[in-house]
């Protein structure tokens, strides 16, 4: 096989891998869309899903993507797993890999954790599933998928017929907790991998400490910035990561940053807004703006199982040919 | 020797250089035309019958059909297409990957299903096609039209309509196209 052997960053991938990917999504995507949406392609195979932080969404889609795939699926809940009792990282991947596993997706508190747990691994894929603050790549990828798929219906055409080029230009506006944020990292290699124009809008003590090297330009004026952007992705307040201490209030982050339904008449008509969830109501999205249907927060989470039942099949029985 | 070219992209890879032709483009038109007769007089008409292209040589040829069957009984029939993909027995084994997305227009239950292809080899694509048109639906009968058998048959399968068959060997490769039908070889350039 060829192509990389783990999903740990976007970057892993490169602009071919990740319109590959899109394009076999595609193909899942219609599985998901019949009566029996389930297909035998990795039976025999074993996904463990190792979890370390808490998680709905996440968690749920890769499950059921790899279960449509007819994998067998096993799920290390770490709150009542030998890690209470002090096992270590490396300790507990062993353990489960010598149990036979195939594909290992692992979600943890520290960034680069899979990493880690990719070079212990022996036979298994690593996939991330979000490290700490640095990356999320499933989630950039779905957030492309969804993008592209109300692109093509707006113009009565097929997601595959747009192939990447739909991205070649498209402007996108990143919002919010950025130096916290794992979803935001992966988000920009990847649009920007797409050839679209990234724009962040945060407050200062919510941009990353440098941007050095992001192919990225920072809003000055968040109002102008939403005025002229084709995609929003709002980000939540990672309280988890100590976000509040770096807003005064969170009222005061919601008047200066979040999206209101006064700023959401600032949007030309057809911006796109997402949301990798779980939104905060109130904070960085207004409750009825989430419920607009320009917001495509559902359809993501939709998506999300198409987009890892191609992470999965490609890792596990495909192959990347933009690797070859 | 090569005279014609056509890249060949995956899961096999490489460039297919034919050595002799097999069919003509009309050839494959008559061949079509005594295909389609020949559905029509098995059922009795065309009034359950689905046609479903493999991708993606399959295709061409289900849409090729459709006409035909629309000349010969004015119903125009609708073409669903059906990629394999995820239900080859050797995944993990080569590279397999979707071509493009499956789409069936509708519930195959009762329906008579002529599955159409460009060549009919190991039969391990048919196999994989039988299992996938099971997930939508009971079909009253499933039956398998090839413009070219090339035989080396490694599954009891065989089809109900052929274009023509052609004896082969095992390493050469056979090609349908829109002019015609050639035998050759797959090489690596």
């Amino acid at each position: 096989m060829t192509g990389p052997q783990h999903l740990l960053s976007v970057a892993d991938l490169g602009k071919d891998g990740i319109a590959e990917v899109l394009r076999v999504a595609e193909a899942f995507a219609e599985v998901e869309r019949r009566s029996v949406p389930k297909v035998p392609t990795l039976r025999g195979k074993v996904v463990a899903t190792l979890f370390f932080e808490e998680s709905t969404r996440t968690r749920l889609s890769f499950e059921t993507a790899a279960k449509r795939l007819s994998a067998d699926v096993l799920s290390l809940a770490v709150a009542n797993s030998s890690v209470k009792k002090g096992e270590s990282l490396r300790d507990t991947v062993e353990t489960v890999e010598a149990m036979g596993i195939d594909a290992l997706i692992i979600r943890h508190a520290s960034a680069g954790a899979p990493h880690q747990v990719a070079r212990w691994a022996t036979r298994a894929r690593v996939i991330n599933a979000g490290d700490g603050g640095h990356e999320h790549p499933t989630q950039a990828l779905l957030d492309c998928f969804t993008v592209r798929q109300v692109l093509a219906e707006r113009k009565g055409a097929a997601p595959e017929e747009l192939g990447i080029e739909c991205f070649e230009g498209l402007r996108v506006l990143i919002v919010g907790d950025i130096r916290h944020s794992r979803v935001a990292r992966s988000e920009v290699l990847a649009y920007s991998s797409l050839g679209a124009q990234v724009t962040l809008a945060a407050p200062g003590s919510l941009l990353p400490p440098s941007l050095e090297g992001w192919p990225v330009t920072v809003a000055e004026d968040f109002d102008a910035a939403l005025a002229d952007t084709d995609v929003v992705s709002l980000l939540r307040l990672q309280s988890e990561r100590g976000s509040g201490s770096f807003v005064p209030s969170l009222r005061e982050y919601t008047a200066g940053w979040g999206l209101t339904a006064r700023r959401v008449a600032l949007l030309s008509d057809d911006a796109i807004v997402t949301h990798p969830g779980p939104m905060m109501r109130g904070v960085e999205i207004a409750s009825d703006v989430a419920d607009l249907p320009r917001s495509v927060v559902v359809q993501q989470v939709t998506n999300g199982v198409a987009v890892r039942m191609a992470i999965l099949f490609l890792l596990l029985g495909g192959e990347w040919p933009g690797h070859e | 020797m090569a005279e014609r070219e056509r890249s060949h992209t995956r899961p096999l890879g490489g460039v297919f250089v034919a050595h002799s032709q097999v069919l003509a483009a009309s050839d494959v038109q008559r061949a079509l035309t005594r295909m389609s007769h020949e559905v029509v007089e098995r059922n009795g008409g065309v009034e359950d019958v689905v046609l479903v292209g493999l991708q993606t040589g399959g295709i061409p040829l289900a849409t090729r059909m459709a006409e035909t069957l629309n000349q010969i009984e004015g119903i125009a029939l609708q073409i669903g297409s059906l990629d394999v993909a995820f239900y080859r027995d050797d995944i993990g084994l080569r590279p397999v990957l979707p071509e493009a997305v499956t789409n069936i227009p509708h519930d195959l239950t009762g329906k008579v299903v002529v599955l159409v292809d460009d060549v009919l080899f190991t039969g391990r694509t048919i196999r994989a096609a039988l299992n996938a048109l099971n997930d939508f639906g009971r079909a009253r009968s499933i039956q398998l039209a090839v413009m070219i058998d090339r035989g080396h048959r490694e599954l009891p399968i065989r089809p109900d309509y052929v274009g023509k068959n052609l004896p082969t060997r095992r390493e050469e490769m056979v090609d349908v196209g829109d002019d015609g039908v050639w035998i050759g070889t797959l090489e690596n350039r």
